[in-house]
């Protein structure tokens, strides 16, 4: 695709910004979209309706309300905030989470740049969020702030590991980083998905990638570091207007990240599930998004159905429980590939 | 930076000054789960409470000031109402109680089973709000709306009955203040038999549910002993595996004919007297009241709800305490009657206000999260707490 | 157990002090002790088996108006089933009684509030400051004789 733009309009510099604006392009749209749709199924989990009025149809717009509203509020810092990091916080913490879309295949024939390394990139580049969101907590000056921004430090910090283990064991089949690779692996039959190869070993590392991107962004059941029952906000307890709306994104966008890397790497990605059938550049954008709302779905049911953990235990479960069996399995998966030889 | 104070910091309350890795962290007054203006001083070493002070009096209106204010002993009943304003029914219940031993009013069967009735409906209600409210402080925030809607059906019965939702004024001294409508029986008997399935659906949704277990079992855990000593009451007392309940233990209105069992705790999934005790005797004390209920609907006799009520209340020189037991615990008043028409001193003793005095002594070594959990259990209301 | 014979337990137990049993109307009986004695007699109470008092269910401060004051306890035996009340009369120039704090842990808070509301010094308890009212607050406002204040830190409060 690439080397098509670069034909067309003759300047490779012009392509790498068009480029690099389609995935902010998808992001901010399925940002409104998913604060709606999660207002719409808490709504209808909890036997009530949600947003009803504003755009007409099931209250639509109310996002979009909702956006044009922070947008005009006033950029309050607290007098006792570090000015300098408390400004630039929202910002670190949303290019951490957008910059992970460069090296995400929308499609077999669209991905923003097709790195070797691909996956590592990833995993590296979403782990400067912590960086923000301790930039963010410190410079509030504020004790929950510091609370939020320690507890959300020790959980990316402790669930990166599981997460990585689980997409090792992926990598060591596939034999690359590159995430078309990891793609192109799971051509053919839905059977050749990874979810469903080495049973029952990647199912449980499916499963493990799955729990631990949970607590890698902050969502219900590890949503401690800004549980608001106990931190009031945790570490964005003094943000308002368009910096809250950032970090608002920013949880957004990492939400749909770590869920299309789950469909990437675990769910054949852009592969169609009939095989031949129904695929090609388009329909594999359609497989991919489609699969990835099916994660962000689940991890919006279970913020309204579970209570949260408590921090002590959220250690507990990411160092004695997900980390060994990462282990397990990725020796698991090793023994395999070597036997098949 | 600034350079470290020299001196060591102390605080009221704290025997001791603090130490240099310690912290003050305070949980409110403005804080989503300290269930109203409630201030919690933590005193923490990371996330681990060294010591709690608890400050109160964020929302004193006076109540005990007002009571001897008023002209006579009726006018205080919409006071009583704005105490616990969450079972206003069985605040009401209590005064009017007092007040009636005090001038030996025998008030007619039909106020009684109204009564009941009324109060009854209330704990539900009560517990229903406590149950949501503690489940949101766990962080699910479903089961609190389901509470909420079944809450709301109750108050819609209050509402059909004397036409408010929240502060009713409805029990009055010797009687009350409205007949319930025709059809009240058989819409109580109706929110009876379809309120038993969605205590199941709560049980699955939260009780069982396995991280909930874990964030309250072994949790906030008040042993008896401790508990008698420093007077808690209701579900907290209850919690902790003591079976007493003034509608058995001391009996007031009609409650001696009724069948229905103390839940206790038992340390199912936990230690006794854990906050999942705690919560699962209110759970429990639901189905109970709709036992009550049941009995109490096919009972009701015909009669004139204000026949016994009093035209002018001036009791003699004298003072007594009187106890019930309200939704959160012993409600106590202790009127003082100086021979005039209007009381010379009323003290109430808040079962919350006294089992919130626990709250430090629980959250010992806890951590900030147990805190919320702890708190949630023990089911405070700062009206009742503060006056 | 009776009020009397409760009385007269306390009579034999703690000679030379006197111990006077009240009832007025309808009200509660309740058994009158000196203010410096009500700690020996609080602490016999919970801890004899014959009494078995082990809980307070309610301790208030009342302003009898001419000059004295009160403290009222209120006893429940959750073991033997009965109840008793115990009163403490003291001046209102110089309201001091003893803590039962160390006996039963509820009477913490509710002597704090007796303290803030009456004024009554309660010597013995760990941590008597005002509980209800801020901490600058300047009167005891259940006092019979309490005025109510025009001013509030300055500013004029609107009746």
């Amino acid at each position: 695709m690439k080397e098509l733009l670069v034909d067309l309009l003759g300047n490779e510099l012009l392509v790498y910004v068009l480029m690099a604006f389609v995935p902010l392009l998808w992001i901010l749209p399925f940002a409104l979209f998913a604060v709606w749709w999660e207002r719409k199924i808490a709504a209808h989990m909890q036997d009530r309706l949600g947003p009803m009025r504003t755009g007409g149809w099931h209250g639509w717009a109310q996002t979009i309300a909702d956006i044009l509203k922070l947008i005009q509020k006033e950029d309050i810092i607290p007098t006792a905030a570090d000015r300098l990091l408390f400004s630039l916080a929202p910002f670190v913490v949303f290019i951490g989470a957008y910059t992970a879309f460069a090296a995400i295949p929308f499609s077999a024939a669209y991905v923003g740049t097709e790195i070797n390394i691909g996956l590592f990139y990833i995993i590296a580049v979403s782990s400067f969020v912590v960086i923000g969101l301790l930039m963010a907590g410190w410079s509030s000056n504020n004790k929950w702030s510091l609370f939020g921004a320690m507890r959300s430090a020790a959980q990316v910090v402790s669930y990166e590991i599981p997460i990585a283990l689980t997409l090792l064991a992926v990598v060591m089949i596939v034999g690359s980083f590159d995430l078309q690779e990891i793609n192109r692996a799971q051509s053919g039959s839905i059977l050749n998905w990874f979810i469903f190869q080495k049973f029952p070993l990647l199912f449980a590392a499916a499963l493990i990638y799955f729990v631990a991107s949970l607590a890698e962004v902050n969502r219900t059941p590890f949503d401690i570091p800004e549980a608001e029952s106990e931190l009031v906000a945790g570490y964005h307890t003094e943000y308002g207007g368009m910096k809250f709306a950032l970090f608002f994104l920013a949880e957004y966008a990492n939400m749909f990240a770590v869920s299309i890397i789950a469909a990437t790497v675990f769910l054949g990605g852009w592969n169609s599930p009939f095989g031949e059938a129904l695929s090609g550049p388009l329909w594999g954008v359609f497989w991919v998004l489609s699969k990835s709302m099916g994660f962000v779905f689940v991890q919006m049911w279970l913020r309204w159905t579970l209570p949260r953990l408590r921090v002590d235990q959220l250690m507990y479960v990411g160092w004695k429980v997900l980390i060994p069996f990462s282990f397990v399995i990725i020796l698991g998966v090793g023994f395999w590939v070597l036997l098949e030889g | 930076m600034e350079a470290v104070a020299e001196k060591p910091l102390t605080i009221p309350g704290f025997p001791r000054p603090l130490k240099n890795h310690e912290m003050i962290v305070n949980m409110g007054p403005q804080h989503p789960s300290t269930h109203g203006v409630l201030r919690l001083e933590l005193i923490v070493d990371g996330e681990v409470i060294v010591d709690m002070i608890p400050h109160i009096g964020y929302l004193h209106r006076c109540f005990e000031k007002h009571a001897e204010y008023m002209s006579n002993y009726q006018q205080v009943i919409p006071y009583c109402d704005r105490m616990d304003y969450i079972a206003a029914m069985s605040n009401d219940l209590g005064y009017a109680i007092a007040c009636e031993t005090m001038l030996g009013i025998k008030v007619p069967e039909r106020v009684e089973y109204i009564r009941v009735i009324m109060a009854e409906l209330q704990r539900i209600a009560s517990h229903l709000l406590a149950i949501g409210t503690f489940g949101m402080d766990i962080g699910a925030f479903t089961p609190f709306l389901y509470c909420f809607r079944d809450r709301e059906r109750i108050l819609d019965l209050f509402e059909q009955t004397c036409g408010a939702r929240l502060l009713y004024n409805y029990i009055w001294i010797g009687g009350l203040s409205h007949d319930v409508p025709p059809d009240f029986a058989g819409k109580v008997a109706d929110f009876c038999t379809s309120f038993k399935p969605t205590i199941k659906e709560l049980n699955s949704l939260l009780t069982h549910n396995k991280i909930f277990v874990e964030r309250t079992a072994h949790v906030g855990v008040l042993q008896a002993d401790v508990a008698v000593n420093y007077g808690a009451s209701g579900p907290v007392l209850r919690g902790s595996g003591v079976e007493w309940d003034l509608r058995r233990n001391d009996p007031y209105s009609i409650y001696d004919r009724f069948e229905f069992d103390i839940p206790v705790g038992r340390g199912e999934v936990g230690t006794v007297g854990d906050c999942w005790d705690r919560y699962i005797v209110r759970v429990r004390e639901m189905e109970q009241s709709l036992r009550i209920l049941e009995q109490a609907i096919g009972q009701i006799p015909e009669g004139n709800v204000q026949s016994a009520i009093p035209k002018r209340i001036r009791p003699d020189s004298a003072d007594l305490y009187v106890r019930t037991e309200t939704p959160k615990g012993e409600l106590g008043y202790y009127i003082v009657a100086d021979g005039t028409t209007s009381p010379s001193r009323v003290k109430v003793r808040p079962p919350t206000f006294v089992n919130l005095s626990i709250l430090p002594a629980m959250s010992r070594g806890a951590m900030i999260a147990d805190v919320i959990a702890i708190l949630g259990s023990i089911d405070i209301v700062l009206g009742e707490v503060d006056r | 157990m009776i009020p009397q014979e409760i009385l007269d337990t306390l009579i034999k137990q703690f000679p030379g002090v006197t111990f006077e049993l009240k009832k007025a109307g309808s009200g509660d009986p309740s058994i009158l002790v000196p203010p410096d004695r009500i700690l020996d007699v609080s602490r016999f109470l919970r801890d004899d088996d014959r009494m078995a008092f082990d809980s307070l269910m309610c301790l208030s401060g009342v302003d009898y108006t001419g000059g004295r004051m009160g403290v009222v306890y209120h006893l429940d035996s959750m073991t033997k089933r009965h109840k008793v009340t115990l009163k403490v009369e003291v001046s209102d120039d110089q309201p001091e009684c003893q803590s039962v704090e160390s006996v039963w842990k509820t009477a913490n808070w509710h002597e704090r509030e007796a303290f803030d509301l009456f004024g009554i010094r309660f010597a013995g308890h760990p941590d008597l400051r005002r509980i209800l009212l801020p901490d600058d607050w300047v009167g005891h406002p259940l006092r019979k004789d309490y005025e109510l204040p025009e001013y509030y830190r300055g500013m004029k409060v609107p009746y």
